[in-house]
């Protein structure tokens, strides 16, 4: 098994932890990897301020590059999202080629879950976990139960997670609320986005949440950046950065 | 003014807008209570979202199915194509009766064709009964929601307005004494009335009836001592069989306001006798959007609101914020396909989380048609210069890896070495309330390539094995 490493643009430049900490894992479970050193980003900024001209380019050049992997994993949902979810509208839908790269890209703890079959990570984490559900990752790519929807359906982040000895999670009182980044609307939308943030962040002070994760590292990035500016006790982490530190 | 800037004005008010959010919140618990208790409350949100999409698939032939009953019911029926067109229908059945008061149950229909200035310009006394309605009425002001259109004020900001107009104590704000003294205000206006005119929840065509959902029992009250009756609806509120309400009853009330039903499920089927019932049918760009495969299915929305009360954006910027009679996820489709160069900023007060999606009981693919308004308006030309141009350059600067890479190094060295006040400017709105990340040294793709080169040079922890 072999698989490429999908790695969000602003990962590769901003956090690299993480895309090594992902790195880290699959060689964990004894997976062959590569980094496609040609990829930069799926396009999804440039979809989501409705310039499709723009996102076009880029994901006929993802689809490109990716093409010749068996598995691309992201440890991201919302870029996940953006490739199986949105690339249907920059390709004829009997694309083989792209129909492929769809089906074949997921999103870390999915891959971990659906493809690894891992259902207990042998590890350590003793801290109070809380878990910032991304929007895409669990409503685009339904990796756990919205509240919204009367449905069960297995929670993959907390089940990879709740196998850490030692671990113990926040209960929020708005357990999938946005965040508030939102891509430009972060920054179109400032007053708003920063309170979404501000109220996200007192749930989990008040849950008491010692170490903030997510399935994305853009909510991360909003909310770590108000955490910092407000100097609250909580350290950020992606869940993938969770397991790296913890698994023996 | 566009969303940002009304929106920023709304939170410039924090313990206020604080507040707003916590009451909207309340609702959408009540509604997941609700939703929690009815077992096949998901098997109820496919089959509404089919019986919609079917009915739209057929709309016309349903439309005069429903024209034919209701006209053998003795209901007279009339066809508005637009706004304007509608006012002029009503006032000309209200001017043959010689109606000089009419009382109205909530409509967002005609809040949409601006129906009461219309007839007030013409003489006409127009009182909006629903409580709520009636206190944005009093104030000269729009409803922010189109369930609680008065949900963006407290008790004391009631209290204040009835003091002025209906000379209730200064200063009081208790609800039961001021409910008491609209409902006195209120029955004194229902006996009074010329002609009662009330909006359409579900007009069924197979009957010719129709039927209007209220709390407070206000659309039976206009209705029953006039001899005039006329009903406003749009032409998307069909549905094919009367017993398609035994699923739409149950979704309405608990996804708008987390009740079992609405107090009042009020059925008309014809005149009473001697009486006139009125039906105006209307348009207004409900047919273009019918033509459209992106958008058609926004015409599936039943007016719940719950895509309002879930939306973080809805309730953290008040529905004032949008500038459109239907505000939040539904408003910012629908607002836009009919001017979107006066409301090119709605599609993009959203960050696209998906709850809107996931909360309607007729499962509109909010959200994604929220994302597909966005690329509607740039095809428009309508997206705003500095947003297309930055874009372009970023996406060209995306199409090489050379370029990205040099761009993302230089970006990081800046933010590495330049003084905090160069960083946080206020041309940057990233860092008016947020820190930006540290950048680091080298990027995830030179820390891969230096790990590769490491596991090579120890063939022992070669690829495959565990570290």
């Amino acid at each position: 098994m072999k698989v490429a490493l999908f790695i969000p643009c602003y990962v590769d430049q901003f956090y690299p932890q993480v895309g090594m900490a992902t790195v880290k894992i699959l060689e964990h479970f004894g997976v062959d990897h590569t980094f496609p050193a040609a990829q930069t980003c799926c396009g999804q900024p440039m979809a989501n301020s409705g310039c499709m001209p723009e996102a076009k380019p880029l994901a006929l050049r993802f689809v490109e590059i990716f093409k010749k992997y068996q598995y691309i994993v992201a440890p991201s949902g919302s870029c996940v999202s953006m490739v199986r979810n949105h690339y249907s509208t920059f390709f004829d839908k009997d694309d083989v080629e792209a129909n492929d790269v769809r089906r074949r890209t997921y999103e870390l703890s999915e891959f971990l879950t659906n493809v690894l079959k891992v259902d207990k990570l042998d590890g350590k984490f003793a801290h109070t976990v809380g878990i910032h559900q991304s929007c895409h990752g669990l409503r685009e790519l339904r990796l756990g139960p919205s509240s919204e929807v009367m449905a069960q359906r297995p929670e993959m982040l907390t089940d990879l997670l709740s196998g850490l000895e030692g671990i113990s999670f926040s209960k929020l009182q708005r357990p999938d609320e946005c965040c508030g980044f939102g891509g430009t609307f972060a920054v179109a939308e400032e007053a708003v986005s920063c309170m979404m943030g501000d109220d996200r962040i007192n749930d989990h002070l008040n849950a008491g949440t010692e170490v903030l994760t997510a399935g994305d590292m853009s909510c991360l990035m909003h909310l770590e950046g108000i955490i910092k500016r407000q100097k609250h006790p909580i350290r950020v982490m992606h869940f993938a950065e969770i397991l790296a530190e913890s698994i023996t | 003014m566009s969303h940002p800037a009304l929106a920023q004005a709304f939170i410039d008010d924090r313990p206020r807008a604080q507040w707003h959010d916590k009451a909207l919140w309340f609702v959408r618990e009540k509604r997941d209570r609700m939703a929690t208790s009815v077992p096949e409350w998901e098997e109820l949100r496919q089959r509404a979202s089919e019986i919609k999409q079917h009915t739209m698939s057929l709309l016309p032939d349903y439309l005069e199915m429903f024209e034919r009953n209701a006209k053998a019911r003795g209901v007279q029926v009339h066809w508005a194509t637009d706004g304007p067109e509608h006012n002029r229908i009503v006032h000309e059945i209200l001017q043959k009766h010689q109606v000089k008061k009419l009382v109205k149950s909530k409509s967002m229909l005609t809040e949409e064709c601006h129906l009461n200035p219309f007839l007030e310009k013409h003489g006409i006394e127009v009182v909006d009964t629903d409580l709520g309605e009636w206190i944005v009425q009093l104030r000269d002001e729009p409803p922010s929601h189109i369930v609680l259109p008065a949900i963006h004020l407290k008790k004391e900001d009631v209290g204040e307005t009835f003091h002025q107009h209906i000379g209730t104590e200064k200063g009081a704000s208790d609800p039961k004494y001021l409910t008491e003294a609209a409902r006195n205000t209120l029955r004194q206006r229902f006996c009074a009335a010329d002609a009662g005119l009330t909006g359409v929840n579900f007009a069924i065509a197979e009957t010719g009836g129709f039927v209007v959902c209220t709390n407070e029992g206000n659309a039976d009250l206009g209705v029953s001592l006039p001899k005039l009756h006329i009903a406003s609806m749009g032409i998307e509120k069909l549905i094919p069989r009367a017993s398609d309400l035994a699923v739409f009853l149950r979704l309405l009330a608990r996804s708008a306001t987390g009740q079992p039903i609405t107090t009042y499920s009020s059925h008309f089927h014809g005149p009473r006798e001697g009486c006139e019932l009125h039906i105006v049918l209307l348009d207004n760009g409900r047919s273009e959007i019918l033509k459209s495969p992106e958008f058609r299915r926004s015409l599936s929305c039943i007016r719940c609101g719950a895509c309002m009360n879930t939306c973080p954006v809805y309730r953290r910027s008040g529905g004032h914020s949008y500038e459109s009679t239907v505000p939040g996820p539904i408003g910012s489709i629908l607002t836009p396909l009919k001017d979107p160069a006066a409301h090119s900023s709605l599609p993009f007060a959203c960050t696209l989380c998906g709850s809107c999606t996931d909360v309607c009981p007729v499962k509109i693919d909010l959200h994604h048609q929220l994302f597909a308004m966005r690329a509607f308006l740039d095809r428009k030309k309508l997206l705003g210069m500095s947003k297309k141009l930055s874009m372009k350059f970023v996406s060209g600067l995306l199409s090489s890896q050379w370029v990205f890479s040099s761009a993302g190094k230089a970006a990081r060295t800046a933010l590495r070495w330049l003084p905090r006040f160069a960083v946080y400017n206020p041309l940057n709105p990233w860092g008016k309330q947020r820190d930006l990340p540290d950048a680091p040294k080298d990027s995830f793709r030179a820390q891969y390539a230096e790990h590769q080169k490491d596991k090579k040079s120890r063939p022992s922890s070669g690829t495959g094995g565990q570290s």
